[in-house]
């Protein structure tokens, strides 16, 4: 197992740049998650590391080697494909063999390794299907036990999950949690769903239109997150923004929107303009009777054990995420203010959250 | 109103009514290949008797025929000889004649069948290698290269009879059986990239990106993970490039005269005593049909396959 780095990576398909300048470290062991929307780089960096796409500038390190130029079969890694890929023309055994047959293992060591291998996945019984007979999840098994029998420097992910249904898709989730665990080997995954990201990754990093905007723990990024765009993308529903009209300066710890004043976090960053963003997400939010930002509910969202009031202001829709006992009527007329100071401003120039006694 | 079958299936009526247009189909096709295969089993004398006769005493003299040369001796001569001493003797005896040696037929039949599998391996190999890159790598005016090969087709082969004919002469490659692989590799090739192109752009890429991850090389993954894989089009391409090359009879006859040439040249070419031999044309005929049949129905269910290829999968 080794760490991932990568320097400065750069790729360009003629015209359009689908990775730019990204850095990044992933340490030995870790799970690393690249979330993103789709086209936002993340398939191609995965792929760069593989060796399945050559960078058009940057580094890339395995361990201490670079490999950026090596072809994907010099690396050793693994890749786990979001169809996984698995050859239809082999069995089970001979598609979890076919990695080790290259390598020139004695046909006793492959032996055991791959019954190794299906012990682990708990897939020692179907060694000898077709894999057309597969279910998906079975396949899902094979497609990890063919990638992890090789024992390789780390293991990519592409999507793994996403053609699964969404049950079965948590138990995949968990238990690729545990082999993580069992066999500790740095993991790099791509999803493009922030659940599975947040549960599975130690740190992970938000990627769009090509860049790297975050690369944390999923707590920072859910809590402090680093642009609107990782505030907005992360959480179910996203943060809610209301744009000021107002400069912030250094040491300013409170904010008057509609007339109302707001305490806010002490911040430590000058804006760089006028038309900044407040952000607080909903479940920071509280429906009160007085001293807040005024508005009418329009819709009530049950989801078991907590209710989302969308709640219509001035400054548009605002999700609030209340207690179950919470007992409002649509059109009824409401005010809103934070519970806590969880909140973020974010510069309307730069898009980045400004730094304050909460960011720090 | 029947509700029992689903609006997609068609009536029973439709299905008897193409039922019979198929049956009425194959029976006209199989007319003259039965009269064929009938001819083989008459005599001389049969064969060309007006009326046709339907039926008719079965003889393998045809078959005697086609794989002997023999001469016609007078009754003294036949009776100064030791008794025959197989079936075959005996009924060339029986016409005043003796065996004289083999027939030509067997050497033509293996110049058939050399360069028949050799251009369809030919054209299958490398016709898959040209496909798979075109249909994977970025190729330089893939378009018009595409198009380009296509073209080879659009015009009849025996138009360019004459420069071939005159650059064979030159080069040394005419009646010879590399000559012959060449040219019919040549008029295949666009079928089978273009047929095949089809096929490879169904392989997802997925498959030997995995196998080059796995440590193999791109031409190590095209050939354990992409062939296999193409192994239906690869089929129904194989059996389109050897029914050409086996029944191609043009340049057969302008090509090879004597150590390459093929059966269709020689077969209608079969004389007997007073003009054609039909009976032992039919059994040329006959035999030269076995190979192209019993390939196709090996690789039936693949040609069944290749067809609908891409239709409804995905």
């Amino acid at each position: 197992m080794s760490k991932i780095k990568i320097v400065n990576l750069q790729k360009s398909f003629g015209d359009f740049t689908a990775v730019k300048n990204s850095n990044l470290t992933i340490n030995d062991k870790e799970f690393f998650v690249l979330l993103g929307p789709s086209g936002c780089g993340k398939t191609t960096t995965l792929r760069m590391i593989a060796g399945l796409e050559l960078p058009t500038s940057g580094e890339i390190y395995l361990g201490d080697e670079e490999v950026g130029m090596l072809r994907a079969s010099e690396r050793d890694i693994a890749f786990v494909f979001q169809l996984f890929a698995l050859y239809p023309h082999m069995n089970v055994k001979n598609n979890l063999s076919f990695p080790l047959k290259m390598q020139g293992y004695s046909r006793s060591e492959i032996k055991t390794r791959v019954e190794e291998a299906a012990k682990l996945l708990r897939i020692d019984h179907i060694l000898n299907s077709n894999i057309s007979s597969l279910s998906g999840g079975d396949r899902q098994r094979v497609a990890l036990g063919r990638a992890l029998v090789r024992r390789p420097k780390a293991f990519l992910m592409d999507e793994p999950l996403g053609t699964l249904d969404a049950e079965f898709r948590e138990l995949m989730c968990l238990e690729l949690k545990k082999l993580h665990i069992d066999i500790g080997a740095t993991t790099v995954y791509v999803t493009h769903d922030q659940l599975e990201a947040m549960s599975l990754a130690d740190r992970i990093a938000v990627m769009d239109g090509g860049e790297i905007l975050q690369a944390d723990e999923p707590s920072v990024i859910y809590n402090k997150p680093a642009t609107k765009f990782v505030a907005s993308f992360i959480g179910s529903p996203g943060m809610n923004f209301i744009s000021i009209d107002q400069g912030i300066s250094n040491e300013q710890s409170t904010l008057n929107i509609e007339g109302t004043n707001f305490n806010i976090p002490k911040q430590y960053e000058i804006s760089k303009g006028k038309k900044n963003s407040f952000g607080i997400r909903p479940e920071n939010l509280s429906l009160t009777n007085e001293g807040g930002l005024k508005g009418s509910v329009f819709g009530v969202e049950y989801l078991g054990s907590r209710k989302i009031v969308t709640v219509k202001t001035n400054f548009g829709e605002i999700k609030v995420k209340t207690d179950i006992s919470t007992t409002v009527k649509i059109n009824e007329n409401v005010q809103l203010k934070p519970s806590n100071d969880n909140i973020i401003i974010f510069d309307g120039e730069t898009d980045k959250s400004l730094k304050s006694e909460f960011m720090n | 109103m029947d509700t029992s079958r689903s609006y997609l299936e068609p009536s029973s009526f439709s299905k008897k009514l193409a039922a019979t247009i198929i049956i009425v189909y194959t029976v006209i096709t199989l007319i003259p290949i039965s009269w064929m295969v009938m001819t083989s089993f008459k005599n001389v004398n049969s064969a060309i008797s007006y009326p046709p006769e339907v039926l008719f005493e079965p003889s393998l003299e045809g078959y005697v025929n086609l794989f002997t040369n023999r001469s016609r001796q007078s009754q003294e001569y036949l009776d100064s000889l030791p008794a025959p001493e197989t079936w075959y003797e005996e009924l060339v005896r029986s016409r005043e004649m003796v065996i004289t040696g083999p027939s030509k037929f067997l050497g033509r039949y293996s110049n058939s069948m050399i360069i028949g599998f050799g251009s369809t391996f030919a054209s299958v190999f490398l016709g898959a290698l040209a496909a798979y890159a075109f249909s994977r790598f970025r190729v330089p005016l893939k378009d018009d290269l595409l198009f380009f090969i296509l073209s080879t087709r659009m015009f009849p082969p025996i138009a360019v009879a004459v420069p071939i004919f005159i650059m064979y002469r030159k080069l040394g490659l005419g009646d010879t059986h590399l000559g012959m692989i060449i040219l019919y590799t040549v008029v295949n090739l666009s079928l089978a990239v273009w047929l095949l192109k089809g096929f490879m752009d169904e392989i997802p890429k997925e498959y030997e990106e995995a196998a080059m991850i796995d440590g193999y090389s791109r031409l190590q993954a095209f050939f354990k993970v992409v062939l296999p894989q193409a192994m239906t089009g690869i089929a129904a391409t194989a059996i389109f490039c050897m029914i050409f090359s086996w029944n191609e009879y043009a340049f057969a006859v302008l090509l090879t005269q004597f150590n390459a040439q093929t059966a269709p040249p020689f077969i209608p070419t079969i004389i007997g005593e007073g003009g054609l031999d039909w009976p032992a044309i039919g059994a040329g005929t006959t035999l030269f049909l076995l190979p192209v049949m019993i390939f196709t129905i090996i690789l039936r269910k693949h040609l069944l396959r290749g067809i609908t290829f891409g239709a409804v999968r995905k």
